[in-house]
């Protein structure tokens, strides 16, 4: 008979877990759907007043009105305007400024004291001054916007091109690689991840100052339906306003990722 | 071409880092420099490929480069400087691109130095994709594409481990006897030093002077026979450098 072998001794107890969360498939959106539905359910049975915070089927009912009267277009269609110029405006400036600061030594010592002096204003507050100069219209909201994004972009691109491996710039230069060439092949790629991450701080930025913009003096724009909707009281049309807001963040961090995966192809 | 140092002296701020370097390095053959760690091995090969100033001295080329050479004085480096943003291919054409070939002129350079270091089939890989053995081929590839004068080698060995540095040693030695060129090979590894170079120098501790040069007359082809002839010569550079190292190991770094 096969008798089973008695090892000796103690087991050694697995203690090395851990530490690692894994992302675990639907529980993202499971979440969102109970939130929503006991936000609706507390709404349907009256915890929650409708003039405090709207059932999400008001607000829905809001959004839905707004597509069959066309107006959400209008409203888009100023903001991802605003947004799309002022933004990609600091960004091209900030770039441009973010290397001349880390390729010169002039750029450097002349600019990185102005930008440090400037970047921590809040640019609502450089609002009222914009109108002055640039009237009430679509100039000043952009110039708020250009110029909430330019700082964090100088800053993420001449942090990028400081932390270029200097190996590979000691390299271009010992295989005789003219100057224009280590720039366009060694630092500007080098530098992408940093100009990269950037852009995701700098589009918050873009449309936090977008909304804030919007809110004075704007006809139409999301901020301005959002404050219209406050100064009114309805909450559902509000709601329905801060869920556009959501989608255009979520949309543009996505069409940023997808940029990161493109030109960073060759990270692993 | 060859290459003369006279009187070369070089000073980090105060500090002196070589001290007195009188050097021939001829056309063809293979200059071993050896010291301590420490010893300004490394800067005296960034001051003959032009990376940085001397304090006064001079290293001049005497002669004229090989037809077609790109880039006479040319690197390889110890941790393989290539462009983790392209492909092997990429890496190669690199220094070929500021030269006006045509197009097709460089794809054939391309392909023949990736043919001559056994890489034709990983043009397309990415360098994170490579083992460290096939980066340094990589960089080993790019420095053949400008047919260099005189090759200047940082420690290239030294990031890798022993197998891989047995197996590109051989690759070394084999680019050599089918076509010799010249070279100046820095190693802090007596055994690599044997193995390729024609002379071998051995610095002192800092200030780096050059405490005495060994020439080995052995072809290269013949020396995997030879154990016993290079344990021998290894012995004796092995007993010049190891005072300098023993008293280089005790030095404060910012004494």
């Amino acid at each position: 008979m096969p008798e089973a072998r008695i090892l000796a001794g103690r087991p050694v107890v697995f203690r090395g877990g851990g530490f690692a969360p894994q992302p675990v498939g639907p529980l993202g959106p499971a979440v969102f759907i109970v939130v929503i539905g006991l936000w609706e359910l507390g709404s349907r049975i009256g915890w929650i007043t409708p003039l405090i915070l709207p059932a999400p089927s008001e607000a829905f009912a809001a959004l839905a009105y707004l597509v069959e009267t066309g107006e959400i277009w209008r409203h888009l269609e100023a903001s991802v305007s605003r947004l799309v110029i002022g933004w990609s405006a600091g960004m091209i400036l900030g770039v441009a400024v973010g290397f001349s600061i880390g390729l010169f030594s002039i750029a450097r010592s002349g600019l990185v004291p102005v930008v440090a002096a400037l970047f921590p204003i809040p640019k609502i507050a450089l609002l009222p001054l914009f109108i002055v100069w640039f009237g009430i219209g679509e100039g000043s909201k952009i110039a708020t916007i250009l110029f909430g994004t330019f700082f964090p972009t100088v800053i993420a691109t001449y942090g990028g091109v400081d932390n270029v491996d200097r190996s590979l710039i000691r390299m271009g230069q010992s295989f005789g690689l003219s100057w224009l060439s280590i720039v366009r092949k060694i630092v500007l790629p080098g530098a992408l991840p940093a100009i990269l991450s950037g852009t995701r701080i700098s589009a918050s930025i873009a449309i936090i100052l977008l909304v804030a913009a919007e809110m004075i003096g704007a006809e139409y724009g999301i901020g301005a339906y959002v404050l219209l909707a406050g100064n009114l009281a309805a909450t559902d049309q509000l709601i329905a306003g801060v869920a556009m807001l959501s989608v255009l963040g979520l949309v543009v961090s996505w069409l940023i990722g997808r940029a990161e995966r493109y030109f960073l192809r060759w990270r692993s | 071409m060859d290459l003369h140092i006279d009187g070369l002296n070089h000073r980090y701020g105060g500090m002196p880092v070589l001290d007195g370097i009188d050097l021939r390095i001829e056309s063809g053959r293979i200059v071993c420099l050896i010291g301590p760690s420490g010893c300004g091995k490394s800067t005296l090969l960034r001051l003959i490929g032009g990376l940085e100033q001397p304090t006064d001295g001079a290293i001049r080329q005497v002669g004229e480069p090989p037809e077609g050479c790109l880039n006479p004085l040319t690197y390889i480096f110890q941790d393989f400087a290539l462009l983790p943003w392209r492909t092997a291919r990429g890496n190669v054409s690199l220094v070929l691109e500021d030269h006006g070939l045509s197009e097709r002129e460089t794809a054939r350079i391309v392909d023949d130095v990736l043919a001559r270091t056994d890489l034709s089939e990983f043009g397309n890989a990415f360098p994170r994709q490579l083992s460290g053995g096939m980066k340094q081929r990589v960089a080993i590839a790019r420095a053949l594409a400008v047919n260099p004068a005189v090759f200047l080698m940082d420690e290239p060995l030294s990031a890798l481990d022993s197998q891989t540095r047995a197996l590109l040693m051989d690759d070394l030695i084999g680019l050599w006897t089918r076509e010799p060129f010249t070279a100046v090979y820095v190693t802090h590894n007596l055994q690599e030093a044997v193995r390729l170079g024609h002379k071998i120098v051995v610095l002192s501790r800092r200030p780096g002077r050059i405490r005495d040069q060994v020439a080995i007359d052995m072809p290269l082809e013949d020396r995997p026979d030879a154990d016993v002839d290079l344990a021998q010569i290894q012995r004796r550079l092995w007993e010049i450098l190891r005072e300098e190292a023993q008293a280089a190991d005790r030095e404060l770094a910012d004494a």
